[in-house]
């Protein structure tokens, strides 16, 4: 069997490359050029496919030779070529996954993750398109960094020098914000062969760098990364003679014997007695990519899942955690579904707490409201949270500790990357299970554990005008969300804290001030506070504002508008009834005023939209706000 | 550093993450011998991950065909390291007569019979979850699409059209009860990248790989199907020269490839190795 997946025979790394762009920008053809000008094509095969072309009367088509090669296999199974070699004078190179699959994202994710680079291929004709942009994206979450673009069907913009720049400065404004600096850009017309192999000729001769072959030989492949913190995740705990070894890899950094090693997330401290390898030269230090295995010199409790680190460089441990991700599931991410995250050697339950955006990759705008799901092919920035302590790093300090997938249903379906984490310096820790040296809880410490904000909500409105049922809908909608949230309202307020309160005019600022006095206090220790008052005059709700304010939380003043028409025919407790009975006096709405707020940060107008449609567009406005600080993202 | 980190360290610390991962994540767990090179590479390796150790058993099947000095070679290592090597053959088939060597079926038929019967028979009878086999993607079009961990359901078949996404080292290891994987600890390479590491760590492989009266095996299996290829290579080092130049994909001398121009990925599909 003459096949081109057979003729990798040189001793060198093949660097892995995955091809990548707009359909119709010239994939096949470029692959098929390429076979023939590095001579890696099967003996006859081109004359194979010109005779062909030549019977049906039409000019050479390049991309018939992949065609070729799945078609003249049998009829009833068909297998896609899915690595395809070439060489050039100084290595060897494979193709992954070549162009035309149906399952695109799941085989581009399992290629492109497993590549050293990526040829990013626009046609000059129509420029960047969807796809150009969408590729990149996925690109740059999968952390192939070195990219070559390729301009081609330069020849049907007549080889415009202006037209080649005009596309290179849009696409390098577009992958600069991917944080994709492309290594070369590089002018071609694949079908004729221009600037593939052949050093650069008269037809662009305002271009002076290197052809594509030679691009490709400036790649470095990609070095483990030694330098970086240690990460040593461990596989297994092997006790097959009379040594306990701890085995895994170096995920990052290097590991020496002699070093004291954290293992997280139990926080067990040992010192590293030897290095353990097989038939290998005896070497007292293991860098990043080595699977090894390692001696403790005390006897601590570490096993699969652990991570060990430097005491000066610990990683991130949190049950709750932002993250970018892709979804190739058949089912949709949502919440309330339980899913198996896997990092590194980890594996825990977790659940999606939220979809905080989902991106448009080729704007890299948020495409949608309030979602609870990321569809099939999807991008989006979620909250993760998981059963217990996973043990991470943000994918910009760490890559290897800061990416995951999530297994739906046995398959794996997702993969995201980890940003926005915060690192807690753990100090020296001791074999003990105290997290904090210090003895300070503040704020910003609380807010980390929860994962959200403190927050006062403050719904204001006449009576009958939905501020309770909205309270109670918000509550339950952020406590699914896994976050800490608690209701303020008559109910529990009236009867204990405020018993000794009527309703004249003193006592009910007086009812007020305490009422937001107590949602401080909550919401500086990190809870979610949605009080549900009348609370008429302007006056009592500046001043709740300017306490809650004094403790550096953020107030929501959100006006549950409804006309008091409207308010007085729904009257749920059938007030409005008594009090037009004079059995009630003061009561607001009939004989004292409601002060209606002059600038809320949100208003919801319960007579004309549903209670859903409130609820979502409280979520909408307060979702944002209630998420820790990402500014270090800029997409 | 006063270490360089090659292409082949690169290679062999992937394989041994991924025996790891397999002799952690299936508790029957065997490995497929096929006492060719990659196989002696796959014993080496495993060696190497457990530290000098080969845990698991070894299966090899044994269709009575094998050159006879593969059985000489098999015993001795078994013995020399230490390995639990299990014995498959499927007996009712020989008995029979049934072969391609006495003529009464084709080789594809021939193969399917003593090899891919026969392993399926000691997988159910041992009831492994899992094999590891030491096949490489640049050996041939089919095995370039398999992944690390590759299930089969439970008829062994493979479904190659539609694959488990495999990234960032995660592989799939939920599966329903009664399906099989398949782990290809090898599956990144070549051919060469074999002979390099055999020379770099001296591995021991079957003399018949080397030059004698100017042939020898580039491939190895049962003596009928398997012919030797015109070589003057009588070392590691001339063999990895040789292959720099050859225009002759590796299995090319096995007869049962060629009956067919998609013999082998019906082969592969309905089970093979």
């Amino acid at each position: 069997m003459s096949t081109l997946e057979s003729q990798p025979n040189s001793s060198a790394h093949a660097l892995r490359i995955v091809i990548v762009g707009h359909v119709d920008h010239g994939k096949s053809t470029l692959v098929g050029r390429l076979l023939h000008d590095t001579g890696s094509l099967p003996d006859g095969k081109f004359e194979q496919i010109q005779a062909v072309c030549r019977r049906r009367g039409m000019p050479f088509e390049w991309a018939f030779l992949l065609d070729a090669l799945q078609a003249e296999r049998d009829q009833n199974i068909t297998i896609d070529v899915s690595q395809i070699w070439f060489r050039s004078a100084t290595r060897s190179y494979v193709i992954i996954d070549a162009p035309g699959h149906k399952e695109f994202l799941k085989n581009m994710v399992t290629g492109a993750a497993n590549a050293d680079a990526a040829l990013l291929l626009i046609a000059a004709n129509e420029g960047v398109q969807e796809q150009s942009k969408r590729h990149a994206y996925l690109l740059s979450m999968l952390g192939v960094s070195q990219v070559i673009v390729l301009i081609n069907k330069m020849d049907l913009v007549d080889y415009s020098k202006s037209v080649y720049y005009r596309i290179e400065a849009d696409y390098r404004d577009f992958l600069a914000k991917l944080g994709i600096q492309p290594l070369r850009f590089v002018p071609i017309t694949a079908r004729d062969g221009v600037n593939l192999i052949a050093p650069p000729n008269d037809v662009v001769k305002w271009y002076s760098g290197p052809t594509l072959l030679r691009a490709l030989d400036e790649l470095t492949p990609p070095a483990p990364e030694a330098e970086g913190p240690l990460r040593f995740a461990v596989q297994d705990v092997y006790r097959f003679d009379e040594r306990r070894i701890v085995a895994g890899r170096i995920e990052s950094g290097t590991i020496r014997v002699g070093d004291d090693i954290v293992f997280s997330p139990n926080n067990k401290t040992s010192r590293v007695a030897s290095i353990e390898r097989w038939n290998a030269p005896i070497k007292d230090s293991a860098s990043a990519g080595e699977s090894i295995g390692i001696i403790l010199a005390e006897q601590i409790f570490v096993e699969r899942g652990h991570i060990g680190s430097l005491e000066t460089q610990t990683p991130i441990e949190t049950n709750r955690f932002r993250a970018r991700l892709f979804w190739m599931g058949t089912r949709p991410l949502s919440t309330g579904r339980r899913y198996k995250l896997k990092l590194l050697t980890q594996e825990i339950e977790c659940q999606l707490v939220s979809v905080d955006r989902v991106i448009d990759a080729t704007s890299l705008d948020t495409v949608s409201g309030l979602r609870l799901s990321v569809a099939r092919n999807e991008v989006a920035e979620v909250t993760i949270q998981a059963r217990s302590s996973l043990v991470m790093d943000n994918h910009d300090k760490v890559a290897a500790s800061g990416r995951f997938v999530i297994v739906d249903d046995q398959n794996v379906a997702g993969g995201g990357i980890i940003f926005g984490g915060t690192y807690v310096n753990r100090g020296r820790i001791r074999s003990t299970n105290i997290f904090w040296s210090e003895g300070t809880i503040d704020h910003r410490i609380r807010v980390e554990r929860n994962g959200h904000r403190g927050m006062v909500v403050w719904l204001t409105g006449l009576s009958g005008s939905g501020k309770s049922t909205l309270a109670r809908a918000l509550e339950t909608n952020l406590f699914n969300r896994h976050m800490q949230v608690y209701v303020l309202d008559g109910d529990n307020i009236r009867h204990g804290l405020n018993s000794n309160l009527g309703f004249s005019a003193e006592d009910r600022v007086e009812n007020i001030r305490r009422v937001a006095e107590v949602a401080k206090l909550m919401a500086d220790s990190g809870l979610i506070v949605i009080t549900s008052f009348i609370s008429p005059y302007r006056l009592d709700r500046a001043r709740a504002r300017e306490v809650i304010l004094s403790a550096s939380v953020e107030f929501i003043e959100a006006y549950v508008a409804a006309p008091l028409q409207v308010c007085e025919l729904r009257d749920p407790k059938k007030l409005y009834k008594r009090a037009r009975a004079g059995e009630i006096k003061n009561f607001t709405g009939i004989d004292d005023p409601y002060e209606v707020p002059e600038n809320p940060e949100i208003t919801v107008h319960t007579d004309r939209e549903s209670v859903k449609e409130s609820v979502e567009r409280l979520l909408d406005f307060l979702i944002p706000r209630l998420q820790l600080d990402v500014a270090e993202y800029e997409i | 550093m006063d270490f360089s980190y090659t292409h082949l360290d690169a290679l062999e610390n992937q394989s041994i993450y991924i025996l790891r991962e397999a002799y952690r994540k299936f508790k029957r767990l065997a490995m497929l011998w096929s006492v060719g090179k990659d196989s002696s590479v796959m014993l080496w390796l495993l060696r190497k991950a457990f530290f000098g150790h080969i845990p698991i058993p070894c299966v090899h099947v044994d269709t009575s065909y094998k050159i006879p000095e593969m059985i000489a070679f098999r015993d001795r290592l078994a013995k020399e390291w230490g390995i639990n090597l299990i014995v498959g053959q499927n007996r009712a088939v020989l008995d029979r007569g049934e072969t391609f060597p006495n003529g009464r079926i084709t080789r594809v038929e021939c193969c399917s019979f003593l090899k891919k019967d026969a392993l399926q028979a000691i997988i159910e009878e041992k009831d492994y979850q899992a094999v590891i086999v030491g096949i490489r993607r640049d050996e041939e079009g089919t095995r370039a699409k398999e992944r690390y961990f590759s299930p089969r359901d439970k008829n062994f078949e493979w479904n190659f059209k539609d694959q488990p996404p495999e990234l960032w080292d995660q592989f799939k290891t939920d599966f329903d009860a009664g399906t099989h994987i398949r782990v290809h600890p090898l599956l990144h390479w070549t051919e060469v990248n074999v002979w390099e590491y055999i020379g770099r760590e001296n591995i021991p492989v079957v003399d018949l790989y080397f030059s004698k009266d100017g042939m020898r095996y580039r491939s190895l299996g049962c003596a009928p199907c398997t012919k030797p290829v015109q070589s003057r290579a009588r070392t590691v080092a001339e063999i990895i020269e040789e292959l720099r130049d050859t225009k002759i994909a590796e299995r090319s001398t096995r007869a049962q490839d060629q009956e067919a121009e998609d013999a082998f990925e019906r082969l592969r599909a309905s089970g093979y190795m």
